[in-house]
């Protein structure tokens, strides 16, 4: 058996294990980081990154469709296109190993040492590794655990043969015919769109009243009209009950109580993710926990002394950037310097068609903080760039404060938007005011200018609507 | 139609200069013969400025707090017939009537306020050919109204004072950019204490500055409200006086204080039975234990003529006098002065009595004479009911010692075989330590105390 000691011990080199990793290398911290898989975790291996792969591919083979209709009002005709899924998927792979062996490099380049295999807590500053050649055993003075999170599972699907996660759907060799999501959220409804763009007939089975749920109604109903134009089926408020004893129909209880089946070839379960705490050693430090999460304070600290958490296994929001940032506090904070979680806004995307952009708050939950509010929605159907894009649909909402006009929270739909991001983002933790925003120029005919506009409209002067 | 100026009158005996510490005119009022026009304050004595003739204030040559000379002009009146000057009889006057200028330029000083010192700089520049300082002193005042007090940082909001912003509501969570909280994190700045001047109560970065700059203060507590109040109160008449007597002494005079205590209980028994036999005989004052403290000096001096003395520490001489002239310090009501019991060698106890009695009722009606609040060879200061264990006075420069009565207390003092309950007070004296050695100092003391605490021997020769 081996053993090793170093100051930092990562456990995951997923957005947040591998970037606290390089910054704790950067501030000379002797660190260790063990991963079971390739690094860059689900994010870059399974998530983010090869969905967004495939949700490129069916974009382009969508508007080449539409194209070989004879509907495009560009005035291309084309032939009707065809898909090799399994080269989309090669292509797709090569994407991600040429960012795993980044990630790779980079933490190499910040002298980390990187120790593959499955590792668990022995005691608070003990982890084994086991790996590919044995027994690691590797002592920190302090941890970070950022296992991250795995697909939930269904009791009444469970996965296996025609029942997928995200991650088998994003390494199909063929484009199923039929396939039926179970579950509207944003990770189901990116891929079902997804897929319906690739020529599946798709389904989407959702237990709440609508589909993503965790936003308001008015900013979703341009993605809610997108699945209709696209020919999707949503069935809201039902409840997939399982599959047929032929495998070849999901059962599902409709909103109204009755039973029906949906013929299909593959069932997607997408019903949300739950954090990875078991398997690694939980039991051994007996950490406090927040639900299913691993409880942290504004520093990540676990309750046990020297032991941190980030990313998924903390809690919600489970995003890659949020992972990131704390990862990138904590290395920090392991080099001694003052930090806390001080964010405003942790901006959340959903690549659906159209996109979904969020920062701060909604218009709702501005109003429960209980004081008075102005909002401004300036709808991209009055904008030149979207006009020329054929993305009309969608806006740009900003929601502010009445008496001082600092902005709250910024949303936006429509194509592209989710470059958007990055000025919400900015403009929230800025601390700006409407003014601020209306007071910037915006370059014209960019999309981005619907932000301006918003900004204008909330103080009651737009002038492009 | 003349003017007439009045000049500083000789104010007292051998004094040069005087401070004007009130105004009670200003430039256009009109005034009565013997109306009083300003007070200047000497030494120790607040004199009065009356007006000689009847007339209209045109000029006012000095402010609050300037020291002015001796037959300086300062104050013109327009008067009806011939005045005592020609006009532009007297340039530049006014200059020599400033020896030192000590007030600050601000901007709206004074009861005449700006307005009355723009006419006084216009009527002063008609009667004289020559611009005078009065007209100096106002430029300086716009430009020191006009540049920003020391701007914070590259003069982002050009220089001006910060807008005064609205505190935060209690619970919100304060607003800064990102590289501003990471500032003050990093320079262990909790936000929540500091008040945002940018837009939207936004902190910023002259935030922090003034922040640090002020240095850490105490944690908010809901309900207590920070004031960050400054009041400048310009240090003038007899604080001045006071502030500059004792810088004096302080900085001159290494002090040696002694700390003694004393059982007077045989000293308040018979004052006691004296203040009591004397009820319907002849009117005599009554007692305090001072005068029985005076008369136990001036038997200990007799025996250590050096206490008694003024020390001419430029000239290297001490000045040994034979006349023991107590000052007494009293607090009144505008501060401390000492009037002075003159020759208390000659005085008996009853005529010491009598005569602090007087001084004490003049002092504080702001009667006493100059040569009543000066002339002292040795200073007693009590801070009387108020008490307090010890205190370590400051000498009255010249002087050499200085005697403090510290509060009466019963205490209980063990006899050899019991604890008695016995009137104890402590007196705490310092001396100029350059020509009183410790052991002089102490030998004094315990002279006192032996003839306090066995008050026949004060009256024994």
């Amino acid at each position: 058996m081996k053993e090793i000691s170093c100051k930092l011990l990562v456990i995951g080199a997923g957005p947040g294990g591998y970037v606290c990793a390089i910054r704790a290398g950067q501030l000379g911290i002797d660190t260790v980081i063990v991963e079971f898989g390739k690094p860059g975790g689900t994010c870059l291996n399974v998530g983010c990154i090869p969905s967004k792969a495939l949700i490129h591919t069916a974009e382009e083979f969508e508007k080449i469709s539409h194209m070989a209709s004879g509907k495009s009002p560009l005035g291309i005709s084309i032939a009707t296109p065809s898909i090799d899924l399994e080269a989309t998927i090669a292509w797709k792979d090569s994407i991600v190993s040429r960012l795993n062996s980044g990630v790779a490099g980079l933490l190499k380049k910040a002298g980390v040492k990187t120790v593959h295999g499955w590792a668990k807590f022995r005691d608070g500053k003990t982890v084994e590794v086991q790996t590919e050649t044995g027994m690691q055993v590797v002592r920190a003075e302090m941890v970070v655990i950022a296992t991250g999170s795995a697909a939930v599972e269904l009791p009444s699907l469970p996965f296996g043969g025609p029942v997928i996660s995200s991650t088998e759907a994003l390494a199909l060799s063929e484009v199923p015919e039929r396939l039926a999501v179970v579950g509207g959220g944003y990770i189901g409804l990116e891929l079902g769109i997804a897929f319906a763009k690739l020529g599946a007939r798709v389904s989407v089975v959702e237990a709440l009243p609508r589909v993503l749920a965790q936003y308001d109604a008015e900013l979703t109903r341009p993605v809610v009209k997108r699945l209709t134009e696209l020919g999707i089926e949503v069935l809201v408020g039902a409840k997939a009950k399982g599959l047929s004893s032929k495998g070849d129909a999901l059962l599902v209880e409709t909103a109204t109580g009755k039973n029906s089946k949906i013929a299909t070839d593959r069932v997607l379960v997408t019903v949300g993710r739950r954090p990875v705490v078991e398997d690694w050693g939980l039991e051994q430090i007996d950490l406090d926990m927040a639900g299913k999460f691993i409880r942290i304070d504004d520093q990540c600290r676990t309750s046990m002394r020297g032991i941190f958490a980030i990313g998924d296994v903390t809690g919600e929001p489970m995003l890659a950037h949020r992972a990131m940032a704390q990862g990138e506090m904590v290395a920090e904070i392991v080099a001694g310097h003052k930090r806390s979680w001080d964010k405003r806004s942790i901006p959340a995307i959903c690549f659906t068609d159209p996109e979904l952009v969020t920062a701060g708050l909604s218009p709702d939950e501005a109003k429960r903080l209980g004081g008075e509010i102005k909002v401004g929605l300036f709808p991209f159907a009055a904008n030149g760039r979207a006009m020329t894009k054929l993305s009309e649909d969608g806006f740009v909402r900003v929601v502010a404060r009445a008496d001082n006009h600092l902005v709250l929270g910024i949303q936006a739909v429509g194509q592209g938007v989710s470059e958007l991001s990055t000025a919400f983002g900015l403009a929230l933790e800025m601390g700006a005011r409407l003014e601020d925003i209306a007071g910037t120029i915006h370059a014209h005919p960019t999309q981005g200018e619907g932000f301006q506009e918003a900004a204008l409209k909330a103080m009651g002067h737009a002038l492009h609507v | 139609m003349g003017e007439y100026v009045i000049k500083l009158p000789d104010v007292g005996e051998g004094v040069a200069e005087a401070e004007l510490v009130e105004w009670q005119v200003k430039v256009g009022d009109l005034v009565r013969e013997d109306a009083v026009l300003a007070a200047v304050m000497t030494d120790k004595a607040t004199v009065e400025i009356p007006s000689p003739v009847d007339g209209e204030i045109v000029w006012l040559g000095a402010e609050i707090g300037d020291t002015v000379a001796i037959g300086s002009p300062i104050v013109r009146l327009k008067v009806a017939g011939e005045g005592n000057v020609k006009a532009a009889a007297e340039p530049g006057g006014e200059a020599a009537a400033k020896i030192t200028d000590r007030s600050t330029p601000t901007r709206g000083p004074s009861p005449q306020g700006g307005g009355g010192r723009a006419s006084a700089a216009e009527a002063s520049a008609k009667a004289a050919p020559h611009p005078s300082p009065p007209g100096k002193i106002t430029e300086r005042e716009v430009a020191s109204a006009t540049e920003s007090p020391s701007p914070l940082w590259g003069g982002v909001r050009g220089g001006g004072p910060a807008p005064v912003a609205a505190p935060r509501p209690e619970g919100e969570r304060p607003l800064a950019s990102p590289a501003v909280r990471l500032r003050a994190k990093e320079a262990g700045v909790d936000l929540r204490q500091v008040r945002g001047s940018g837009p939207a109560g936004r902190i910023l970065h002259e935030d922090i500055d003034a922040f640090l700059a002020r240095g850490p203060q105490l944690a908010k507590v809901s309900g207590l409200a920070r004031n960050e109040a400054v009041e400048d109160i310009k240090i003038i008449g007899l604080r001045r006086k006071i502030a500059e007597k004792m810088a004096l002494a302080k900085s001159r005079i290494p002090h040696i204080t002694y700390v003694e205590e004393i059982d007077v209980t045989a000293l308040e028994d018979l004052r006691a039975a004296l203040n009591k036999e004397k009820r319907g005989g002849v009117e005599r004052p009554k007692l305090t234990l001072l005068p029985f403290l005076m008369r136990a000096m001036v038997k200990a001096i007799a025996d250590q003529p050096k206490i008694n003395a003024l020390f001419d520490d430029e000239a290297g001489i001490v000045h040994q006098h034979g006349g023991v002239h107590i000052g007494i310090a009293a607090q009144t009501p505008s501060g401390l002065v000492v009037p002075v019991v003159k020759h208390a060698e000659a005085r008996d106890i009853w005529d010491c009595a009598a005569e602090v009695f007087r001084l004490a009722e003049a002092a504080r009606s702001g009667t006493a004479a100059r040569d009543e609040l000066s002339g002292s060879t040795i200073t007693i200061t009590s801070l009387g009911a108020m008490g307090g264990v010890a205190t370590t006075p400051v000498i009255n420069h010249p002087e050499v010692a200085i005697l403090g009565v510290n509060k009466m207390m019963v205490r209980p003092v063990w006899d050899g075989t019991q604890f008695m309950p016995r009137k104890m007070m402590n007196l705490s004296s310092s001396f100029d330590h350059r020509v009183i050695d410790g052991w002089d100092a102490a030998v004094f003391i315990q002279r006192i105390k032996t003839l306090l605490e066995t008050p026949a021997l004060i009256f024994v020769d």
